[in-house]
């Protein structure tokens, strides 16, 4: 064999491996696109990728729920839930980078270990104490057990990535603002803020992608059926029928992971430049 | 230079008090939602709390039960226990393998890259967990699958022995994100080094363990802190897919703080339990952090 065959034969056996890796990982994810136009009958006794036939009415079924109201609500409910929380924490976590970032000034080093060891603190220890606190402040039932966090800062990962992200940016740049003239905030404003962006893109980026798929914090804080969001609702979907009807199901959970994808394709390059540099979680 | 210096004077610096007005946000939220929190739930677990009334002192009370007469409990640690000690070395020597396969010259690496973290994209969402309970049902795509190959059909959520084992394939599915951060940490190891090892002959197994996962070490260190974090408070695939079952092989730690917390509203008795998660939790990270003077390598030391 020559050094160039050789090349080439090893070239095959790297797309092979590829491409095998590439079907097991997306392999079910074909399947439940294309489960989503079968009946019970078909999943259970076909093995075939592909349905007969392309109805849609697994889809009109699933989207119309099983009582009065429909996958329309949950929708709905989801993006009030989530969108605010991602403008919040994104602002607030904006300020707070660039106050520890910029300033100098007595104990920052103790705050900042402070807000580095909450990067640890599990949601698990803090949840009691937080439903007792925001039931006391009747907030169950509504999205400010959401809400609050963001507006307070309390994702301590962005606000450390953020932070990173500020130390990169050249000081001299705010000097020069300050010699124009502005004030603190004005320099964050005009001068930092687009400089950010990528950062910031990449931060609401995660931080949609975390609070759109969170159940945990939902089934908690969540529990009148108006107000559902997609992730309870595919639950209540899954438990409610005796006998359940799976390509309905899959129906709507394809349709709840699309805007997931539209988001990941549209913005590919900040959902892997962002984990490839700050090491955040996926 | 000159302007820096001159910049920094007194009447720039004088700005700096201001920062406290940025990080007002941070500092409410700390200590309302985050410091307080904690400190409650430590007192709590000292406590019989039911949501209706006042906590009433209990001394080590909740913390005795859990330990000699709640059976549920101590299985639940073992079931966390054991998921976490599948999914996470699962989970990052997938990673790790796969991006040392592709961290070459390869043709469509970020198309390669993007279709490989689609699985982390959905995570721990519920339409995931309906899609991994439907496949491996009994009559499910996986078993017509095995017996089209005339292997043994396999009852993965009916067998205590296999439901957690398949609950973990899951998350191990999902290693695309650690992969991504480990191409990028490998993509930063110094060619040179390669190039000094080949010239001194060593082999590429040996040019593995000596130069690569030495390099990368620090990146493998943040996602084993991570991902144990992330592990032992597991909640939605177990409740979504098995519901703990069968025979609790599959009821974890975070489905048991939610029972006693949140459908009996013993308050006292989950902060007790979330006590002894986030003492795991930070024994597990210390032993990390001493441990990795041992083995983490960092370019700046």
């Amino acid at each position: 064999m020559t050094l160039k065959s050789k090349r080439k034969h090893n070239m095959f056996f790297t797309y092979l491996v590829i491409v095998l890796i590439g079907i097991i990982l997306l392999y079910p994810i074909v399947w439940m696109f294309f489960a989503t136009f079968k009946t019970n009958d078909e999943i259970f006794n076909s093995i075939k990728l592909l349905p007969k036939s392309f109805s849609f009415q697994n889809f009109i079924d699933g989207w119309n729920g099983s009582g009065k109201v429909t996958y329309a609500t949950y929708f709905i409910n989801t993006f009030l839930l989530v969108l605010p929380t991602v403008i919040f924490t994104i602002v607030s976590s904006c300020l707070v980078a660039y106050g520890f970032a910029r300033f100098k000034f007595p104990g920052k080093n103790i705050l900042f270990a402070l807000l580095i060891s909450t990067l640890m603190l599990p949601n698990a220890i803090i949840i009691v104490p937080r439903y007792t606190m925001f039931s006391k402040l009747g907030w169950i039932n509504n999205y400010m057990p959401f809400y609050a966090p963001a507006i307070l800062a309390c994702y301590p990962f962005f606000v450390y990535m953020l932070i990173q992200f500020l130390r990169g940016i050249p000081r001299d740049l705010d000097e020069s603002a300050y010699i124009d003239g502005c004030g603190t905030f004005r320099t964050l404003v005009s001068i930092l803020l687009p400089l950010m962006k990528p950062a910031l893109f990449s931060a609401a980026l995660f931080q949609f992608l975390w609070t759109y798929n969170d159940y945990f914090n939902s089934l908690i804080f969540i529990n009148s059926g108006s107000r559902y969001t997609i992730s309870l609702a595919l639950r209540l979907s899954l438990d409610s029928e005796s006998v359940v009807n799976w390509g309905k199901l899959m129906a709507i959970s394809f349709i709840s992971v699309t805007p997931l994808f539209i988001l990941f394709f549209a913005a590919q390059k900040y959902f892997v430049e962002g984990i490839a540099t700050s090491g955040l979680k996926g | 230079m000159k302007a820096k210096t001159k910049v920094r004077t007194s009447a720039y610096r004088k700005r700096d008090y201001q920062a406290f007005l940025y990080l007002l946000p941070w500092l409410l939220g700390f200590s309302l939602l985050q410091l307080y929190p904690f400190v409650s739930s430590l007192y709590y677990s000292f406590t019989d709390y039911q949501i209706t009334s006042e906590p009433v002192w209990a001394g080590l009370k909740n913390y005795i039960s859990l330990f000699t007469t709640d059976t549920e409990f101590t299985n639940s640690l073992k079931v966390t226990i054991t998921y976490t000690l599948y999914t996470v070395p699962g989970k990052l020597i997938m990673a790790l393998a796969v991006a040392v396969f592709l961290n070459r010259n390869i043709k469509g690496i970020n198309l390669i890259r993007t279709l490989y973290y689609i699985p982390s994209l959905f995570g721990g969402s519920v339409a995931t967990a309906i899609l991994w309970k439907l496949l491996f049902l009994d009559n499910g795509v996986i078993n017509a699958l095995l017996s089209a190959l005339h292997l043994p059909n396999i009852q993965f959520w009916g067998n205590p022995k296999t439901a957690l084992p398949t609950i973990c394939a899951l998350e191990i599915w999902q290693f695309g994100s650690s992969m991504v951060m480990f191409l990028a940490a490998l993509k930063n190891v110094p060619a040179d080094l390669y190039e000094a090892a080949a010239i001194d002959g060593a082999k590429p197994v040996q040019q593995f363990f000596k130069i690569t996962i030495p390099q990368i070490t620090p990146i493998i260190f943040f996602n084993l802190i991570n991902q144990t974090i992330t592990a032992l408070q597991n909640f939605t695939s177990a409740f979504v897919i098995t519901n703990g079952g069968p025979l609790k092989s599959t009821y974890v730690l975070g489905m048991k703080l939610y029972k006693e917390g949140f459908s009996y509203f013993k308050m006292g008795y989950a902060s007790a339990i979330s006590w002894v998660m986030f003492v795991i939790i930070m024994v597990v990270t210390l032993l990390l952090f001493r441990s990795s003077s041992m083995w983490v390598h960092y370019a700046d030391e």
